[in-house]
């Protein structure tokens, strides 16, 4: 074997609670320096960009070890064939990776479903939320805060990285009374696309 | 850290290093707080501080870093140091001098952390901790951890 294997990088996994304890104190923290709760919402989203754009490295490698040999492979192959006709098929995969994911760093499934004829709309539906699992109910007065907005802008980071421009938002929170959470993916169109047909 | 930037105290950054630690060690104690409300009933009747400071070292490490403290020594007045020669939560950046700064901001957040949890338990504590930088090696993944220990017997109040 002539080929390198690329060493799988040590994952040490978190004690739950503390994970989860340590986001809630976060929030708490972040709700008392912002009165607003579309303040919090967009620090947790910028935050959440941030992690994203480095979590998709840490995600990439430990699920493309025995195909790809660089992460610009990666979004090589995804920028290509994103700017093809079976654009589908691409989201499809992403998709799958989005359920990947979740269950690799938070134990968690979602259910995806696509929204839209056009496949360029997305959900992905968790019927139980670990981030928000010692959370009854939202503090009064917080009424539109999206307690997990986090992930939405690690989604948004993550595909960013992969040169997918995304809306993700909170369509369904069941902290607000929903019975269901539900992240909604809305894909935007590239503004260069030209650069990647070029390269066939 | 991003938040710095934009926050009032930015003018100031030694102050705003010294609230941001402080913000962060009342963030951990909220969160030992939990933790230790989350611990099995029987642990809750110590007897003796040692006994505390065992179940930290074995029970409450574990259960939170996945790994026992390394070592425990006490002056048998009630200031104990622990040692944990590999610190998760600095391991990840222990390597070169890059993010050492970034040390007291984990450090911070912990000693909150294991204030908490100690205060659940019923103890009053101050808790410091140091990153053990060792000589001609370029990983610091080291840390002390000092504790007082202010049981409810006496009844001093502290800070955390």
């Amino acid at each position: 074997m002539s080929r390198p294997v690329p060493r799988r990088p040590q994952h040490h996994k978190i004690n739950k609670d503390l994970f989860v304890l340590t986001y809630g104190a976060l929030v708490a923290q972040l709700c008392k320096d912002h009165e607003k709760d579309e303040d919090v919402n967009k620090y947790l989203d910028k935050m959440g960009y941030s992690i994203g754009t480095r979590l998709v490295e840490d995600f990439l490698a430990r699920t493309c070890v025995t195909r790809c040999h660089s992460y610009s492979e990666i979004t090589d192959i995804i920028a290509q064939a994103s700017s093809h006709r079976n654009q589908p098929q691409v989201l499809l995969i992403l998709w799958k990776s989005q359920q990947v994911a979740f269950k690799m760093y938070l134990g968690v499934t979602p259910s995806v479903t696509c929204n839209n004829a056009s496949r360029n709309e997305f959900s992905l539906i968790l019927d139980k939320n670990p981030l928000s699992e010692f959370v009854e109910e939202l503090p009064t007065g917080r009424s539109s805060l999206c307690y997990c907005n986090l992930l939405c802008g690690i989604i948004r980071g993550a595909l960013e990285m992969v040169h997918l421009t995304a809306d993700v938002t909170f369509l369904q929170d069941r902290l607000k009374g929903d019975t269901v959470t539900e992240i909604g993916i809305i894909f935007l169109k590239q503004p260069n696309e030209k650069k990647y047909r070029r390269r066939k | 850290m991003a938040a710095s930037a934009q926050h009032p105290y930015s003018q100031f950054p030694h102050q705003a290093q010294k609230i941001g630690l402080s913000i962060l060690e009342s963030m951990g104690f909220r969160v030992g707080q939990a933790l230790g409300e989350r611990l099995p009933q029987e642990t809750l009747g110590f007897r003796e501080e040692l006994d505390v400071l065992k179940f930290l070292c074995k029970d409450l490490w574990v259960a939170v870093f996945h790994k026992q403290m390394d070592s425990l020594h006490t002056d048998h007045q009630g200031t104990y140091v622990l040692q944990d020669n590999s610190f998760p939560l600095l391991v990840p950046i222990a390597s070169g001098l890059q993010y050492m700064e970034e040390a007291p901001k984990f450090l911070a957040f912990t000693c909150g952390l294991l204030c908490g949890a100690l205060s659940t338990l019923g103890f009053q504590s101050l808790v410091t901790a140091s990153v053990t930088a060792l000589p001609a090696c370029e990983s610091w993944r080291g840390c002390l951890w000092g504790f007082t220990l202010f049981s409810p017997r006496t009844h001093l109040t502290c800070g955390t």
